[in-house]
């Protein structure tokens, strides 16, 4: 593959029935993903998912066991790392100690032999506003400015495939946030493919057009971040991207319009739309900034879910919103965000409350539901709620 | 600003540290015992080879002196072989690097997944100095001698011309110096290289360097420290190694 020359634009990424096995373990089971040239894709995952090592099998780090690896429509599944059209923001940014900061950039250009290889990695560094550095060490940078000469080292090959590993993960909270606004403009401006690995679902969100979702070496789902925010198909999306209130129960009636599931006595109803399994057991769930408080039972509403009466387990002040724990008989702690639209919490710890949600807003996940009910129990939140309560009742004992 | 927070220099106070006379009076026995073994015998020998012959006493006798003549005369009279003896440490230490850098990466880096392999393979690097190296050129000279069984070998196979030596060549002499030195050059060539960040080399790789670039660009530089070790380490002690170069070693009378 010719890689003497700029790629014109982003290439398509094909990765067809991909495994790959370690001694010992299989870190990805059969992975089949295809992403668009000119799109930033995000890999969100835990860690141990087997996403790094997508991207690794990806820039030719790795062999896969099976499978093949297109980009741009050419199959690159035997070429070696140097000969793909692919660079990568490391993790760890890997930046040669022993050259300068222009040299480390203007480093694949001269592997490349392209002309005016100083000139250009003058003008990466320009654009992240590192060039005044440029003839420093490495070493003598911080945390943000390695960052972005790793990501200036990346870009001045133009690569089709620019591939980010976790590379905001050594900053804090609000250069992190500059950088990514940084990175979308970067790949805006210059419109290569991004692939961005991620255990950030924030970054995840806030970053990519397209997110898939890793899960145990296969990809769970895949989408734009609000399908997949508003609508997850299983209960680890929905806990993994964001937080979510989960209830499981029989269908106990289905029309073309909604199914109503009953869960401990109360009724859930679910449009039929939103929802992936019609029948049987059946987990379904609704984010917690979609869920109101009511500290009066309310007027009933054919269009809201009403659960309750609940007691307040936890109170917690975030400043944007704050997070009440409600736990209701039967349906275990059911999380609410409130915002902070007036001045302190709406009901106080121990209080007597009533949920209520949008029928539109709630989702019906296709696990099956023997898989789910572990999942919430180890939530630090409710754990942290289980806690509090156990520490209030004894306290009242005395 | 928000920059400024990650470097290393602001996270180290620079506060000038004051020494401790504790540490000074744990530095006096080191410092007592370099001045008695190592400084007086230096200034010793560099008095001693000032001396002139003493002008009253017997043949033999020398007098303290200043004599820097015999600089010159040693110069003068011996260049043939004090040049032999820094070109044969040349070619020795360049023959042991060529040889020891193959196989300290083997052991610094291909073998860190089986750390016993590893400690296995340094052990067998150190394990000659068990025995004496002068015995072990004595064997040298055995093993190469013109009866050995090597030698007649070649000799049988019209490798070697009938009325060729092994023994007394130059060749004899650098090859025992490469020999002797080897682990000189292996051990600080595996320290750096056992230390060897290979997330580097991805990152050469996937920068389009193929693997003979990445290895002269990345590998080499970043263990530069290992190979002036080993290069220092090897050189300076061959070039005034006199065994090897020996008649009753791998010498001969040309290679004195």
């Amino acid at each position: 593959m010719a890689i003497r020359e700029f790629a014109e634009r982003g290439a398509d990424l094909e990765l067809v029935g991909i495994q790959k096995r370690f001694p010992g373990f299989t870190a990805i089971e059969d992975l089949d993903l295809k992403i668009p040239a000119g799109s930033f894709f995000a890999l969100l995952g835990p860690s141990g998912c087997g996403k790094t090592t997508t991207l690794r099998l990806v820039a030719g780090l790795e062999e896969p066991t099976q499978g093949r690896i297109l980009i741009g429509g050419n199959d690159v599944t035997s070429t070696r790392a140097h000969e793909r059209p692919v660079n990568t923001v490391f993790q760890s940014y890997a930046l040669f100690p022993h050259m300068t900061i222009i040299e480390n950039v203007a480093f694949g250009l001269k592997r490349r032999k392209i002309g005016d290889a100083m000139a250009k990695a003058h003008e990466a560094l320009k654009l992240v506003e590192l060039d005044h550095i440029a003839q420093r060490k490495p070493q003598q940078l911080s945390g943000g400015q390695q960052q972005r000469v790793a990501l200036a080292r990346a870009i001045v090959n133009r690569p089709a495939l620019l591939l980010l590993d976790e590379p905001l993960g050594a900053l804090d909270l609000k250069l992190r946030r500059q950088m990514q606004l940084e990175l979308k403009s970067i790949q805006e401006e210059v419109g290569l493919t991004f692939l961005h690995v991620t255990h950030d679902q924030e970054e995840a969100m806030t970053m990519a057009d397209t997110v898939a979702v890793m899960n145990k070496g296969a990809i769970e789902q895949m989408g734009a971040p609000e399908e997949l925010y508003e609508l997850p198909r299983t209960a680890f999306v929905a806990n993994f991207l964001g937080q979510s209130n989960l209830f499981t129960g029989p269908v106990v009636s289905t029309t073309e319009a909604a199914i109503t599931i009953e869960a401990a006595g109360a009724r859930i109803i679910v449009p039929t739309a939103r929802a992936q399994r019609h029948q049987g057991e059946v987990t379904v769930g609704v984010r917690p900034e979609k869920v109101s408080l009511h500290t009066e039972a309310p007027v009933a509403d054919a269009d809201r879910n009403v659960l309750g009466a609940g007691r307040v387990v936890d109170v917690s002040f975030s400043g944007v919103s704050t997070q009440y724990l409600v736990e209701i008989p039967g349906q275990g702690i059911v999380t609410v965000f409130a915002q902070n639209i007036g001045f302190g919490p709406v009901a106080g710890l121990g209080s007597e409350v009533w949920v209520s949600w949008a029928v539109e807003h709630g989702f019906g996940l296709e696990d099956e539901p023997s898989e789910v009910r572990f999942q919430d129990d180890a939530s630090t939140s409710s754990l942290a709620a289980l806690h509090r309560e156990a520490l209030v009742s004894e306290l009242e004992e005395h | 600003m928000a920059f400024a927070a990650f470097s290393t220099a602001e996270a180290q106070p620079q506060a000038q540290r004051k020494r401790s006379p504790i540490a000074l009076l744990l530095l006096l026995p080191g410092i007592a015992y370099l001045v008695l073994f190592f400084l007086t015998p230096l200034v010793s020998l560099v008095l001693t080879s000032l001396q002139a012959p003493s002008e009253i006493g017997d043949i033999g006798v020398y007098d303290y002196a200043f004599n820097w003549q015999n600089y010159v005369d040693v110069v003068d009279q011996y260049w043939p072989h004090i040049l032999r003896s820094f070109g044969y440490a040349l070619v020795a230490t360049v023959a042991a690097l060529v040889i020891s850098y193959p196989l300290a990466y083997f052991i610094g880096v291909k073998a860190r997944r089986w750390p016993l392999l590893q400690s296995l393979m340094l052990v067998l690097v150190i394990a000659p100095f068990f025995i004496s190296f002068l015995l072990r050129t004595l064997a040298w000279k055995q093993i190469l001698s013109d009866e050995s069984f090597i030698i007649t070998s070649l000799k049988a196979l019209s490798l070697m011309a009938p009325d060729a030596h092994f023994t007394g060549t130059p060749f004899a002499v650098i090859f025992g110096l490469t020999y002797n030195f080897i682990p000189f050059m292996t051990l600080p060539l595996y320290t750096t290289l056992e230390r060897l960040d290979l997330r580097y080399l991805e990152a050469g790789s996937d920068l389009y360097a193929s693997p003979f670039h990445v290895f002269r660009k990345v590998t080499i530089p970043l263990s530069m420290p290992g190979i002036v070790a080993g290069t220092l380490l090897t050189f300076i002690p061959a070039a005034g190694d006199y065994v090897n170069a020996s008649r009753d070693f791998l010498g001969g009378p040309d290679t004195r």
